[in-house]
């Protein structure tokens, strides 16, 4: 349930769901989200879920915080309500061309190359958001051994399809950009495709992603 | 094949095509874009007797130099901005705010911008342009929007697929205000920082840093002291955001911004002040000075009734 609602400036609703990060607090984020979407409020720009908050944010031409408050303090996501998850195999290379992070990861973690990709590989992550740049998926959570904190200096450029981890989530680049988290791997796969507007993103809010290896091979032929 | 076309002789620092700007995509992690400076984008399009939703061409600092060919039209330039249109015997200085009608072969060189970042050039019809997410506004960043979502380069040609049968010459003289004080509301984080932190956040001046474009402005000046912590578990932002990295340098979120981010929120620049904040060029004093909810919504509904009487005067 939303705890606390205030405003993030004078455009924009801070629904607070509180400070914790897990699935069930992310999960009630997910349905508030799916049924103020459903609703098509007039007013309404944009939506954000996120961990553990909802950014709504609207135009002040049309509505205003305390009308849009008084609106959603009155919605009632239904528990039965379909947070459409699905389950997605990510294959991903961790060839020595890709895993750009991980002599750093082993030094880190304590724990050897071996070690840190059977940790990784073949376990269920959960989609909390999507973000930051268009289509990047925030899957959690790590094992507790694998957590690591960013880049102290991050890169000006991560390569598209870059899979990375960053305290207890993995990331996927959806594109080339600058980014500080610990690169593992690459995937092949288009994770965010623009052409395809009524569907971008492969990967949404409340989906389990699984990653599994691929060798260079089959990554170099993966699109042909 | 369009008979009506611009072809790019030079392209500027960073020409775009925008438009309002496209919604209800924070979720997949596309910002708005559109406009920088949503009223001069406006005016622009009214004095061509276009639609106010038609796509302009924005340019910061350097704008570009375009030969135009086909049947006669109007032109018009906003903001702030020194600009020349060269016909075939003659070269004259442009005024902005005032439409022009241009032929087959005349030139328009946008020069620069004065004291101010962004210029709008708006031509009396419609681009022939692709539209993603019922918008053309480019995004570089994401490489999304029309010309595929890149900046404009030089030897491109540009399409128009229609051209306003209206051609009336129009002028207003409206004259860009510049602003020292930037108003702000408090942000969900500002607890984060020291006592000292906050009164520095009110009652000094910083500087607009070089590293600012469409996705952020930042700042440069006294440092604000987190007394907290440097990171918050990453969430929703919209424009006018002011995060405080552990480096204790304010940075503003504009309109190409990160969807979300991780960094905590001091404050968020009123709505009626982004189309002025977004004009402040590097080197420029920026103060920021706190006001409430109530008054950020009445400062923003007579700021949009002057919009309105502007248009309407056009």
């Amino acid at each position: 349930m939303i705890k606390n609602i205030s405003n993030l400036g004078d455009a924009a609703l801070y629904c607070d769901f509180g400070n914790e990060v897990n699935k069930s607090i992310n999960s009630q984020v997910i349905k508030y989200f799916k049924t103020i979407k459903e609703k098509k409020f007039e007013g309404i720009n944009n939506l954000t879920p996120s961990y553990n908050k909802l950014i709504i944010s609207y135009d002040l031409k049309k509505t205003n915080f305390k009308e849009l408050k008084n609106y959603v303090e009155n919605i009632n996501p239904e528990d039965s309500i379909d947070i459409n998850s699905k389950k997605l195999e990510i294959p991903v290379c961790c060839h020595e061309n890709f895993s750009m992070d991980i002599k750093r990861l082993e030094q880190i973690l304590k724990l050897s190359r071996e070690k840190i990709l059977e940790n990784f590989l073949n376990k269920e992550y959960f989609c909390y958001m999507t973000g930051f740049i268009a289509g990047m998926p925030f899957l959690g959570d790590l094992d507790e051994n694998m957590r690591a904190q960013r880049l102290e200096t991050p890169r000006v450029k991560v390569p598209k399809g870059s899979v990375a981890l960053t305290e207890q989530f993995a990331n996927i680049y959806t594109f080339e950009s600058p980014g500080g988290w610990n690169i593992l791997g690459n995937t092949p796969l288009d994770i965010f495709d623009s052409s395809k507007e009524d569907k971008p993103n492969l990967i949404n809010p409340g989906d389990t992603v699984i990653f599994k290896e691929i060798t260079l091979d089959q990554y170099k032929n993966y699109n042909e | 094949m369009s008979s009506n076309y611009l072809d790019i002789i030079r392209p500027g620092i960073n020409t775009t095509f925008q438009d309002k700007g496209r919604d209800h995509l924070y979720h997949i992690g596309i910002p708005f874009s559109g406009a920088m400076d949503n009223r001069n984008y406006l005016i622009a399009n009214k004095l061509v007797n276009n639609n106010l939703d038609s796509a302009v061409i924005e340019f910061a600092y350097q704008g570009p130099h375009i030969k135009y060919s086909g049947e006669k039209i109007n032109f018009a330039i906003t903001g702030d901005v020194i600009f020349l249109i060269k016909k075939k015997d003659t070269e004259i200085e442009g005024k902005c705010y005032e439409s022009y009608l241009i032929e087959n072969g005349d030139e328009i060189n946008i020069i620069s911008t004065n004291k101010s970042v962004y210029g709008y050039l708006a031509l009396g019809g419609e681009f022939d342009l692709k539209f993603q997410w019922n918008s053309c506004s480019i995004n570089t960043k994401a490489n999304i929007g029309s010309n595929d979502g890149k900046k404009l380069d030089v030897g491109q040609r540009i399409n128009l697929k229609k051209i306003n049968s209206n051609k009336d010459i129009k002028k207003t003289n409206y004259i860009n205000t510049k602003i020292e004080n930037i108003r702000v509301i408090k942000g969900t984080n500002f607890d984060y920082f020291s006592e000292e932190g906050k009164k520095i956040f009110y009652e000094k001046e910083f500087t607009v840093s070089k590293l600012s474009d469409r996705m952020g402005m930042r700042l440069e000046g006294p440092k604000i002291d987190n007394v907290v912590n440097t990171n918050i578990k990453s969430e929703g932002l919209i424009k006018g955001v002011i995060q405080v990295p552990a480096d204790g340098n304010p940075i503003i979120m504009l309109s190409d911004h990160g969807t979300i981010g991780g960094y905590p929120k001091i404050g968020v620049v009123a709505s009626v002040d982004y189309d002025r904040l977004v004009q402040m060029c590097p080197g420029s004093k920026i103060k920021f000075k706190e006001i409430n909810l109530s008054d950020a919504e009445t400062l923003f509904k007579l700021y949009e009734m002057e919009t309105q009487n502007l248009l309407s005067q056009i």
